[in-house]
């Protein structure tokens, strides 16, 4: 049986790893390539690796960096931020990335995901949809590290997404990131019922229960979390056995 | 030690299987020259991307011949991995149908949600109530159905890392390495003589995929 995949996210700008609340705040938290290290020895399901600053910065991603770290990578790294056309996803995959994500360029350039899934299969295309509650709750995308508000509606955007090539969509919540009281049941549940690919939930997890509310509630496939690993003892492996416990299947 | 040429058709993370290769005491030799498959006690065949890409750069390059060559004629050993798994086949439908390297009696077909049909089918159904999304990605049983040197000391049942949307359906069932239980059960690895396939990655799925990797080295 397909297994509920953990997956610890790390967060990267000027040179370090950050964590910080609702895509602000953040601090430093440690190196990238020793984060990685010790993520592969703990035997993780995958990594998420995302530089927070690239795309602000207009920088292209750091391949270097990328090739370093996917170096201690006997698993699956994910690997987003900065990445403006197939080009760049060519050059991550050629690296060592296993998947790219694609954010900011997706809104602004929605042939480059179409290309990107044409040329490297769907598989490896991932696209991160940021969403941010408007004044009267309702959730809406935002890129740019969530400095700007697309007016896009989660859910279609989602499925445009799908249909022009996506593998695999991971939904961040800014409200929720950094919080730890939860992810956003209500927003990954709808967007899993939208859609016919996996849907990482992203955002919020402060405990392992939100973990199993976000596969039992939610409907993801997945979930990622960054502060619960960088900032309390519980560990992914840990997170796994909570889930195994609660009749999810995991690996051992 | 066992030099294992790496073939790069230019579409894949050949990086990684390099890195993993390495790992596993073997001298890895990435390479799109087809002169150099001559210098290979192996050939690993990786890849992800389009069927239809790869074999395109395969074919214009002369690689899909001089690894027909090496494998047929000279007997070398090769892996293919994921999309180097379905390019063992006779031809793929991704895009557009075209013809594959032949060399396992097969089609690539994509994977249908609750579909049953695959050869070596366990018959069993994904037991939770999330459908079946597609791409499969993400960690999934591996079940041998018979025993062989690539899957020595790993236990029955072990889980390895998938992301794919197609997969392999064999044509002669003794080929038939392993499946897992996904879509109403599809294959998950081929054997015939000295070539093998797997459609889930080894060099991406830890302790378990860097074993299978030791076994082909020392196969």
């Amino acid at each position: 049986m397909l297994k509920a995949r953990v997956i610890p996210t790390l967060l990267y700008r000027d040179f370090t790893l950050v964590k910080g609340v609702r895509f602000d705040s953040r601090r430093v938290v440690g190196s990238p390539v020793q984060a990685v290290q010790v993520y592969n020895l703990r035997n993780v399901d995958e990594l998420i690796f995302l530089d927070v600053r690239a795309t602000l910065d207009e920088r292209r991603p750091d391949f270097a960096l990328i090739d370093e770290i996917a170096d201690h990578c006997f698993m699956p790294l994910c690997v987003g931020g900065g990445v403006r056309d197939v080009d760049d996803v060519r050059e991550l995959l050629a690296v060592g990335a296993d998947k790219v994500a694609l954010n900011t360029v997706a809104v602004e350039a929605p042939e480059v995901v179409r290309a990107a899934s044409d040329r490297f299969g769907a598989q490896c295309v991932v696209v991160a949809i940021d969403t941010q509650r408007d004044g009267h709750g309702t959730p809406t995308v935002r890129i740019a590290s969530g400095t700007h508000d697309t007016g896009l509606d989660p859910v279609a955007w989602a499925k445009e997404v799908e249909s022009l090539g996506a593998g695999e969509i991971l939904l961040q919540s800014i409200d929720h990131d950094g919080v730890m009281e939860g992810y956003d049941l209500e927003t990954i549940r709808r967007v899993s019922d939208a859609v016919g690919v996996p849907v990482i939930a992203s955002g919020g997890a402060g405990e392992f229960g939100h973990l199993l509310a976000a596969f039992v509630d939610g409907g993801a496939t997945a979930v990622a979390a960054a502060s619960m690993f960088h900032f309390t003892e519980q560990t992914p492996m840990e997170a796994r056995e909570f889930l195994g416990a609660h009749g999810l299947p995991v690996r051992a | 030690m066992q030099r294992i040429a790496i073939v790069d058709h230019g579409l894949c993370n050949v990086d990684s299987m390099w890195r993993a290769v390495e790992e596993c005491g073997a001298k890895g030799d990435v390479t799109s020259d087809p002169a150099d498959l001559a210098h290979a006690d192996k050939i690993v065949l990786p890849g992800v991307g389009s069927f239809a890409d790869a074999m395109d750069v395969l074919v214009r390059t002369g690689l899909a011949e001089a690894i027909r060559e090496h494998v047929v004629v000279n007997g070398v050993p090769l892996l293919g991995v994921c999309l180097g798994m379905q390019l063992l086949a006779n031809a793929g439908t991704e895009v557009r149908s075209t013809a594959g390297l032949g060399l396992i009696d097969a089609d690539v077909v994509r994977l249908v949600p609750g579909g049953t049909g695959a050869i070596g089918a366990t018959g069993a159904t994904c037991a939770t109530d999330r459908a079946e999304r597609i791409p499969h990605v993400g960690w999934n049983e591996v079940d041998p159905r018979f025993d062989h040197a690539v899957f020595a000391g790993i236990p029955a049942g072990a889980d390895f890392y998938f992301v794919h949307s197609y997969h392999v359906r064999c044509n002669d069932p003794s080929d038939v390495l392993a499946t897992t239980p996904y879509c109403g059960g599809f294959t998950s690895a081929v054997a015939r003589g000295r070539i093998v396939g797997t459609q889930f990655h080894p060099e991406k799925s830890q302790v378990h995929g860097l074993r299978l990797l030791r076994n082909f080295v020392a196969w």
